[in-house]
């Protein structure tokens, strides 16, 4: 009963956000807090966050890890052993299959599913890899994938329709997925390490993992879409419950599980990736890794193209099936589409045994440009100097530095030309006053406190900012737009955050993802304007859109190392290439789903193109475009741990230290400050952009 | 004639807590007004007060209702797709809410059959599948079922297409696959849910016609649900009128519009050409003697009689149907039925 009444209790704070003046009173009450805790810091209160953990969490997990692992380590290990099995024949029938009937038989496959369009590409793909002589380790990785994909699928499968079933189990099943989405792989991946022991099952057990959350999310969905009128007319027909599942709800969802499958694949196929780095297993994802190491470009650039196209191939065969696949005509056409594939493997395997070139790519006829593009690379570089080193020091100095450390600790004459004094702050200050007053003037005062925050921030830093303030504007954030629940959840998040000691990690991480979705958003939703006003614009786009989506993680950081080398700038730019998709597809979708009859009603008032994109068109499509920043921002804190690999700070540097350490309280702990403020900023967002939705009557 | 299937003081009501509730409101009252009032008072959302009626074997009953009414959550709870919150639901004398889940699914594999507005086919399967998914379940043999579903793609005019797959099929055939899938168990109880609301006007009426010609043939005891009155009238045998969960009133169509039971009904009634609905019988002043007149049938409808009187201009005499004289009518008397919709 009282369950019942609390959760009446949030529904009712969430359907109705505090009103305009009890809001404003709320930002003038954070605002005030927080200028008293600034006061205070002034005259040398201090409020350095805890650097050590005043909580024995991360300790704990360790331990019990330590604990389950000496008893239940023999359990793991022989089902490593077990997966070991499947795992190589995988992969030797695909390393026995002479090359050319791979390379027949995907774009048979391509063909079923896409055409010939697709049949084309799988060709060009798979000649690359093949050519290139990346075949062998190719084949690792697909092998795991193989394996990874069908347990995913089942798991998934069988979860999405017991959350379906029963509303108890749903309530447990959508946290945890929430949470094995948002917290980092490498996280994860350290108790997965210990318990299967290093080699190829950990990137198995790690992706099955990473895939199962799509899947389920897609088979709830597409259950609970089944139309009211179709189950009705089961239960009418007198299906038992299990007929119903199998023979109605099922296969009426099939589309919308086809496309969990295929997310379910993509996200296998990325991780595996990833996981090859720390499983050693000698695939494509290791070839990457060290060969960016080593900084041999060139070769990266060669093989992060292998996992590229692999990618795009798997994606697009699997959506193709996923909608329906090609119809190629009567039973009759089918029969001799398969006799011909039959009949040229069957050639195809006799002539590889006359000719062995056929049968496995003789290395002698590799090839490998990798000299001359890293040649190529050189002489980019250099002639780009001028460019790329003047960007990164204006981004870094005047933008990066400064919200990391604050004005007092980066202005330096060097660089600014003045060393930092009394009179700067006092300029700054008289400058960041107008800016607010100005933005009072003109949007009100939702703006003003928007740029006074980011002024704060901007002068004081993410790490020289009093913890206490960033609780407080954070919570006011959360109460303001999400209602009481969700402001607990952040409050509780950052409170978890600080007394973990993750506090500075977090606030660089916060840093780095925070300019990097600046960007992102910026230059993501210009190019979703465009995309929206102009269709050739969007033709462009879309492919573009589609292979950056497809692209596993790790492949944004290659070329983002290229240019830049190692430092918080190159983990910016991978960040603002991996994140940017959504902010581009959410705004042209957002754009061009307005309402027609609004259009029209505005054309005929005679507003001119601009004036209707900015005072009709943007206003109605802003919670969508809300909801591709969100995405953005999911991306972003994503990209963050992996970017230190290519040398960015904070939380994500902490979980590999953790993880070359394999030490899985801190790894943990690391991955779920991340993954806290990856829900926090989701749950905020997502209410703000319902109850817009909400407010302009957009279904 | 006998009842095949009646629902007693049938209720369904939304909310948390709501059968409770509802159970605790009835043990302390017997004016389901009252009830209804509490429970819409405690922010609870009553769908269907106290509904009761019967339909005979054979009987068109037509329950028309706006939108919101509550028809189609009482044509659900007759087949106990939505639980009732309390009432009883006899068929054939056996109460559905004492039925286990097997029992239940016993009977809607051959004693139910249902219609839905959006058709509810099966988008995975062509026409034959479709039509033959209630016998699959029963367990019914391949050879077997797909030769009853032929037959019954057959009896609603959709023969020859027995391959196509739903995507392919217009709206007004979707709904004929729909009728046949719904036949092919040969339930006795057959439920419409807006069967026809969903397609064009001219194939709507195209359907009703053929319906009608169905129902002919096949004397199923049924249940049709509308929102549309004059849909209504044209099918009905007896026509039961809801609103907010109530039944305002049951009657023919002749009851409805010479006596509307409120102005609710007569809102309805008020428009309803009335020489299309009442028939010499709701009319005629009875006596069975001969006069020397030419006679009319007894279920004549007016718009015909009228064109009779005209040519004869007098009063003619009413026999029913095995030729008996049963009364006369006058001239005076269809005026002034008719005259009454002014008035």
């Amino acid at each position: 009963m009282a369950e019942i009444a609390a959760t009446a209790a949030v529904t009712e704070t969430r359907a109705a956000p505090a009103a305009p003046l009890t809001e404003g009173l709320l930002w003038a009450l954070a605002l005030t807090l927080a200028a008293l805790v600034l006061a205070f810091h002034a005259i040398g209160f201090d409020f350095a966050a805890p650097a050590q953990s005043l909580v024995p969490v991360a300790d704990a997990i360790s331990t019990a890890m330590a604990w389950f692992t000496g008893h239940f380590r023999a359990a793991f290990r022989a089902i490593t052993w077990l997966f070991q099995w499947p795992l190589g024949w995988f992969r030797q029938v695909l390393l026995a299959v002479p090359w050319p009937i791979v390379i027949l038989i995907t774009t048979a496959l391509g063909y079923c599913a896409g055409g010939l369009r697709l049949a084309l590409f799988c060709i060009v793909a798979l000649l690359y890899i093949v050519v290139t002589g990346y075949w062998p380790m190719t084949a690792a990785t697909l092998a795991s994938v193989l394996v990874a994909v069908p347990l995913s699928v089942a798991v998934g499968l069988g979860v999405g329709i017991a959350a379906f079933r029963s509303h108890s189990v749903r309530r447990v099943v959508e946290p945890v997925l929430d949470l094995m989405q948002t917290i980092p792989f490498f996280s994860y991946i350290i108790p997965i390490l210990v318990l299967f022991g290093i080699g190829p099952v950990v990137g198995l057990v790690a992706s099955a993992i990473y895939a199962i959350p799509p899947m389920v999310r897609n088979v709830l969905l597409a259950l609970e879409r089944v139309p009211p009128d179709v189950v009705e007319s089961g239960l009418m027909s007198g299906s038992t419950a299990r007929q119903l599942l199998w023979w109605v709800q099922l296969p009426t969802g099939l589309a919308t599980i086809l496309i969990g499958v295929n997310q379910t694949v993509m996200a296998a196929l990325s991780m595996v990736v990833i996981a090859a780095m720390v499983g050693g297993v000698n695939d494509i994802g290791l070839e990457v890794y060290n060969t960016m190491r080593e900084a041999k470009f060139g070769q990266s650039l060669l093989s992060g193209l292998v996992i590229a196209l692999i990618a795009m191939v798997t994606d697009r065969i699997t959506r193709g099936f996923a909608h329906g696949g090609k119809d190629i005509g009567g039973k009759s056409r089918w029969r001799l589409f398969f006799g011909g594939i039959g009949a040229s493997v069957i050639v195809l395997l006799a002539l590889a045994i006359v000719f062995p070139s056929l049968w496995a790519y003789p290395d002698s006829a590799r090839f490998y440009p990798a000299a001359a593009m890293n040649a190529a690379l050189d002489w980019f570089t250099r002639t780009a100097f001028p460019v790329t080193s003047a960007l990164k020091a204006w981004t870094v100095y005047y933008l990066m530095l400064p919200f990391k450390i604050g004005l007092p600790a980066s202005v330096r004459p060097s660089f600014w030309g003045f060393a930092m004094s009394p009179t700067v702050t006092i300029v700054f200050s008289v400058i960041a006053a107008t800016l607010v007053l100005l933005a009072w003037r003109l949007k009100g005062w939702q703006a003003a406190v928007a740029i006074a925050v980011i002024a704060g921030f901007y002068y004081f830093g993410t790490l020289g900012m009093p913890w206490p303030v960033v609780i407080i504007i954070a919570s006011a954030l959360a109460l303001s737009t999400g209602g009481l629940a969700i402001a607990l959840i952040t409050l509780l998040s950052l409170v978890f955050i600080l007394v973990n000691g993750m506090w500075a990690g977090a606030m660089v991480s916060v840093q780095l993802a925070a300019i990097g979705v600046l960007f992102a958003f910026l230059i993501g939703a210009s190019l979703g304007i465009w995309a929206a006003l102009n269709d050739r614009v969007s033709v462009v786009l879309r492919p573009i859109c589609d292979t950056l989506q497809t692209m596993p993680i790790f492949v944004f950081l290659i070329p983002a190392i290229m240019v830049f080398l190692v430092g918080e700038f190159t983990a910016l730019i991978a960040t603002i290439l991996y994140a940017i998709v959504p902010s581009i597809r959410y705004t042209e979708h957002g754009l061009r789903s307005v309402p027609p009859e609004i259009v029209e009603a505005a054309r005929a008032m005679g507003t001119g193109r601009l004036q209707r994109l900015s005072q009709v068109e943007l206003p109605l499509a802003l919670p969508e475009i809300m909801l591709g920043l969100n995405q953005t921002i999911m991306m972003a804190l994503a990209m963050v741990v992996v970017a230190a690999l290519v040398g960015a700070r904070g939380l994500g540097e902490q979980v590999m230290i953790a993880l070359n350490q394999a030490n899985s309280g801190t790894g943990l702990v690391s991955g779920l400050a991340i993954a806290l403020i990856a829900i926090t900023t989701d749950r905020i967002i997502q209410s703000w952009a319902a109850h817009r939705k909400e407010v302009l009557g957009l279904g | 004639m006998t009842s095949i299937l009646s629902c007693r003081n049938l209720w369904k009501v939304y909310g948390p807590h709501a059968d409770a509730t509802l159970r605790r409101a009835l043990a302390r009252s017997d004016a389901p007004g009252d009830i209804a009032e509490q429970l819409t008072a405690g922010r609870l959302v009553v769908a269907a007060c106290d509904v009761s009626f019967d339909v005979t074997a054979g009987e068109i009953f037509v329950i028309m209702g706006l939108s919101g009414s509550g028809k189609s959550t009482v044509v659900r709870c007759l087949s106990r797709l939505i639980e009732p919150s309390a009432g009883a639901i006899l068929i054939e004398g056996r109460d559905l809410r004492q039925m286990s889940e097997r029992q239940l699914i016993e009977l809607r594999r051959h004693k139910l059959g249902m219609v839905f507005q959006h058709f509810g086919l099966l988008p995975h399967l062509n026409v034959l599948d479709n039509v033959a998914y209630p016998l699959r379940v029963q367990g019914m043999g391949l050879r077997e079922r797909l030769e009853r579903a032929r037959e019954m793609v057959e009896l609603v005019g959709l023969a020859g297409r027995e391959t196509a797959s739903i995507r392919e099929l217009s709206g007004g055939m979707q709904q004929r696959v729909g009728i046949a899938r719904s036949l092919a168990v040969e339930p006795d109880v057959w439920f419409l849910d807006e069967p026809f609301s969903a397609l064009d006007p001219l194939i709507r009426r195209q359907m009703q016609d053929e319906f009608l010609k169905l129902q002919s043939k096949l004397k199923k005891s049924i249940v049709f649900i509308t929102h549309d009155f004059q849909e209504a009238l044209r099918l009905a045998d007896r026509i039961a009128i809801m609103r907010q969960g109530r039944i305002v009133q049951i009657g023919t169509a002749a009851d409805l519009v010479l006596s509307p039971a409120e102005d609710y009904v007569a809102a309805f009634t008020r428009d309803v050409p009335r020489d299309k609905v009442l028939t010499v019988a709701d009319i005629m002043e009875a006596g069975g003697e001969q006069i020397g007149a030419p006679a009319v049938l007894a279920e004549m409808r007016l718009d015909r009689v009228i064109a009779l009187m005209a040519k004869e201009r007098r009063a003619l005499g009413v026999v029913d149907g095995d030729g008996r004289p049963i009364g006369r009518i006058t001239p005076e008397g269809v005026l002034e039925a008719l005259a009454q919709s002014e008035a």
